[in-house]
Order: C-alpha cells, then sequence, then structure tokens
C-alpha cells in the first residue's frame, strides 16, 4: 500500500482501520455491537432451544424420527438466503424477520448435534443403565444426554458461529443499527475502512463468543478421554 | 426354619436363535446360594447369550429363567451383571460409577468400603479415563456388589488385563463372593481360571450351544493353582474341550 501497488481507498492501511475505528468508537461504535450481539444472543437462544426439543425428541423416538427427520434434512438443504423474501413477507423488516433468520441458522447444526449424538449413544452404556433398570425419562437424563453431550455442544458451538453469518446476513438487508449496517454503510459512502473495521470488530466478535463456548465445554466435557483433554 | 427349596437360579432356555441361526438348545443351568459356575468354550458357541438371557437383556428366546423359583421377566436388582469391558459412564467420577444402582442417595460409606474391598481405597473422586484397565474393572465389580446381588454373572471379565492383574482379579472375586455370599456364573475362556475360580466347569459345544459336560471341582478353597488335584480337573476339562469341539 505504502508503494502505491494498491489503491489507499480500496485497501487502507491497518493503521487506518484502527484509525476509522477509533472515530467510530466516538459516534456509537460499542451501540452498533450491542445491537448485532443481542440479535445474535436471541436469535441463538431461539434457535438452538427449539433444536434441542425436536432434536431429543427425534433422537429418542424412532416414530418422530421417522416422521420429522426427513423435512428436517429436506429444510436444511435450503440455502439461507432462500428464506429472507419469505420471513420479509411474513414478518416484515422489522427485528423478527432478523430474529428468525438468525435462529433458522442456529437451529440445524444444533438439531444435527442433538439428534445425531442422541443416535450414536454406545449400546454397552444403556445395557448398563437397563441392567440398573432404569425407567426412559431416567435413562434420557442419566445416560443419553451425558453421552450425547460432545455432539451436542459441537452442534452449539457451530449453530452460534452461523448465528452470527446469518446475522450479518440479515442486517445487510435492512437494518438502521448493527455491524452489517455497518458493512452496508461503509459500502454506500464509498468507505472501505468502514467495512474492514467491521470485519475486524465481526471476527473478534465470532472469535470471543466462541472461546467463551471452549471455555465451557472445557469445564462441562473434561470427562472425556480424547487427545483434547489428556 | 425354612429350606430353601429352589436353586437361586434356574436357567431353561428351549431354543434361542438369531435370525433364523440356531445358537443355544436345551440349556438348563442351576446355580445354588453362594455357589460358582464356570462356563467354557470356543468363541460363538453361545456362552455370551446364555448369559445375557439370564441377566434379562435378552427376551426374545423360548425358555424361562427362575430366581428363587419366580419366573423372571427383564433385568431385576438381584441379578447383576460385569462386562467383558468395564462400561463405566465416562462423565461420573468412581464413586458415582459404583452407586449408579442407588436411588440417588450417593451412600458414601457403602461405596467407600466397596472400594475398600476391591483395593481402590480413596478413589471414589478419580474420572474413569485416570484408570488402568484393572483398576477399572476392579470398579465395575464394586458397582455389581452395591445392590447386593443374589448373582453376579460375569462375561471373561478379566480378558484384557494382563497375567498377574489377572491373578489378582481372581483372589478378589473369590474373596467378594464368598465375603456377600454371592452365587457366581462365569464365562471364560481361560481353563486355568475355570477351574480355579469354579465350583462347577461347565464345557459347551457350539452350533448349536449347549452344555456337553459338567466337571465337578472337587478341590476345597483355597486352591493350589499349581496342586495335582488342580491340575487333574484342568486336563479332564480341556479334554472335555477338545472332544465338544473335535480340534
Amino acid at each position: 500500500m505504502r508503494l502505491g501497488w494498491v489503491a489507499a481507498h480500496l485497501l487502507p492501511p491497518p493503521s487506518e482501520i484502527a484509525h476509522t475505528l477509533l472515530a467510530l468508537a466516538g459516534q456509537g461504535l460499542a451501540g452498533h455491537v450491542l445491537v448485532s450481539t443481542a440479535r445474535v444472543l436471541a436469535g441463538f437462544v431461539a434457535g438452538a432451544g427449539l433444536a434441542i426439543a425436536l432434536g431429543v425428541w427425534v433422537g429418542l423416538s424412532r416414530r418422530a424420527e421417522a416422521v420429522l427427520d426427513p423435512s428436517f434434512q429436506a429444510l436444511r438443504a435450503i440455502p439461507s438466503l432462500a428464506w429472507v423474501p419469505l420471513l420479509l413477507l411474513w414478518l416484515g423488516i422489522d427485528e423478527g424477520a432478523k430474529l428468525a433468520l438468525i435462529a433458522i441458522g442456529a437451529f440445524f447444526p444444533v438439531y444435527m448435534g442433538v439428534a445425531s449424538g442422541l443416535r450414536d449413544v454406545d449400546r454397552k452404556l444403556v445395557e448398563v443403565a437397563e441392567m440398573a433398570g432404569l425407567k426412559p425419562i431416567a435413562l434420557a437424563r442419566r445416560v443419553l444426554l451425558p453421552a450425547a453431550l460432545p455432539a451436542v455442544w459441537t452442534g452449539l458451538r457451530n449453530g452460534l458461529s452461523l448465528a452470527w453469518m446469518f446475522m450479518v446476513a440479515a442486517e445487510l438487508i435492512a437494518a438502521t443499527r448493527g455491524l452489517g449496517y455497518l458493512l452496508t454503510d461503509g459500502r454506500e459512502t464509498g468507505r472501505a475502512d468502514i467495512v474492514l473495521a467491521a470485519i475486524v470488530l465481526l471476527a473478534l466478535m465470532g472469535k470471543l463468543t466462541d472461546s467463551g463456548m471452549q471455555v465451557l465445554e472445557n469445564r462441562w466435557l473434561s470427562w472425556r478421554d480424547t487427545v483434547a483433554t489428556r | 426354619m425354612t429350606v430353601n427349596a429352589y436353586p437361586v437360579l434356574d436357567v431353561r432356555v428351549r431354543r434361542k436363535a438369531f435370525s433364523g441361526s440356531e445358537v443355544l438348545r436345551d440349556v438348563h443351568l442351576q446355580l445354588q446360594e453362594g455357589e460358582c459356575v464356570t462356563l467354557v468354550g470356543a468363541s460363538g458357541c453361545g456362552k455370551s447369550t446364555l448369559l445375557r438371557i439370564a441377566a434379562g437383556l435378552e427376551r426374545d428366546y423360548e425358555g424361562q429363567v427362575r430366581l428363587d423359583g419366580q419366573v423372571t421377566a427383564g433385568p431385576t436388582r438381584d441379578i447383576r451383571f460385569v462386562f467383558q469391558e468395564p462400561r463405566l459412564f465416562p462423565w461420573l467420577s468412581v464413586a458415582r460409577n459404583v452407586a449408579f444402582d442407588g436411588d440417588g442417595s450417593a451412600d458414601a460409606a457403602r461405596v467407600e468400603q466397596l472400594l475398600d474391598e476391591v483395593g481402590l481405597a480413596g478413589f471414589g473422586a478419580r474420572l474413569p479415563k485416570e484408570l488402568s484397565g484393572g483398576q477399572a474393572q476392579r470398579v465395575a465389580i464394586a458397582r455389581g456388589l452395591f445392590v447386593q446381588p443374589r448373582v453376579l454373572l460375569l462375561d471373561e471379565p478379566f480378558s484384557a488385563v494382563d497375567a498377574f492383574t489377572r491373578l489378582k482379579l481372581q483372589e478378589l472375586l473369590l474373596r467378594v463372593a464368598r465375603a456377600h455370599r454371592i452365587a457366581v456364573l462365569m464365562v471364560t475362556h481361560d481353563i486355568d481360571e475355570a477351574v480355579y475360580l469354579g465350583d462347577r466347569v461347565l464345557v459347551f459345544e457350539a452350533s448349536p450351544g449347549r452344555i456337553t459336560a459338567s466337571i465337578a471341582v472337587d478341590v476345597p478353597q483355597p486352591r493350589d493353582r499349581d496342586g495335582p488335584a488342580v491340575g487333574a480337573t484342568i486336563a479332564a476339562v480341556r479334554q472335555a474341550l477338545q472332544r465338544a469341539h473335535a480340534f
């Protein structure tokens, strides 16, 4: 850039991006980050909560699996952006459509993690529980869910990172605040530095929340006898 | 005073088949209180299936399992199973694994006493991944004893540990079975082990699985592993096994 190989207005140097970040910080940058984070968390909680409930049902009931799982697999194959027109029609351009899109993004990885985690529980452990005379609910609580937790957790982590992605998609379409709005704003005003600043913040926030998940994982799944927990 | 007229365990299997092929036919086996019976036979001759039927894990067969004369339907607390692998729940501590069959009110004193009995005093807070294979199998035995069962079923429980650990685990099994007056039915591939532990050794024949010989081990415990009496019985079992499988 210094050598003039790339035009500075297209790829500004890191120093200028830092500058922009500082300048934006004085103009409500924290508000943008907060709005986006709140959307991601709300959408993630809704999507993941529903996914856990349905995933448990499908994972534990052969009949539910036969009825619901093929439909979910078909829905999963739909590209995220295909939902946008429908959500806009149904929910308008308000907050509802954005949260719904984020929830859809978070739903499928979590659903897959829960359902497959429950299906893959070691039959040998289930037999021990059977010998102990556990009833179905106790079996699910004491054996199936803990055994499925590693897969569930992977699903939650993937779901959270997808929630960030879908948040940007949602905010790019229609938003007046948030990191996605900054991206649009930067593009429309020809400010590559703002676009890059928003991208840097997205990377940072995504990494931050994922690290949080990892800390919890290390705490709750430390019993695993794996390369990671050696 | 009433004398219990029934054997503690009575397993009668007229027929058991997996997808058409017959694995057990006309097997009848009784276990008296405090008795230790060992089962030997080639792999795939239905010994493990018989054990699973006795445990109530296998329900699709012709026949019945009686405990003290009462027909059982499914697993009961009076019969515990020690599997070939320890099958501990990896997310539970050793103490919680031992007390898994409990009603939730963790009986710490009893768990500690059982762990002490299997030589693992002070291991209660460890996770299964921190145990060696022999230690994990001892935890599995402690778990089997937790509900004070009448019958302990073991399916090649010591096959995955080294020879020295195996000898120690055999002593341990004899000791706890006697201390708790538990009847033991054990499948093993090791003829020495079958004779050393068993009051009776049942020899299995394959396809379909049947008991072809029942050899009493008339040697009082404690036994001398290298003594002539044990040696003679080992030879008898080996010959019966060779006849059954016509090597």
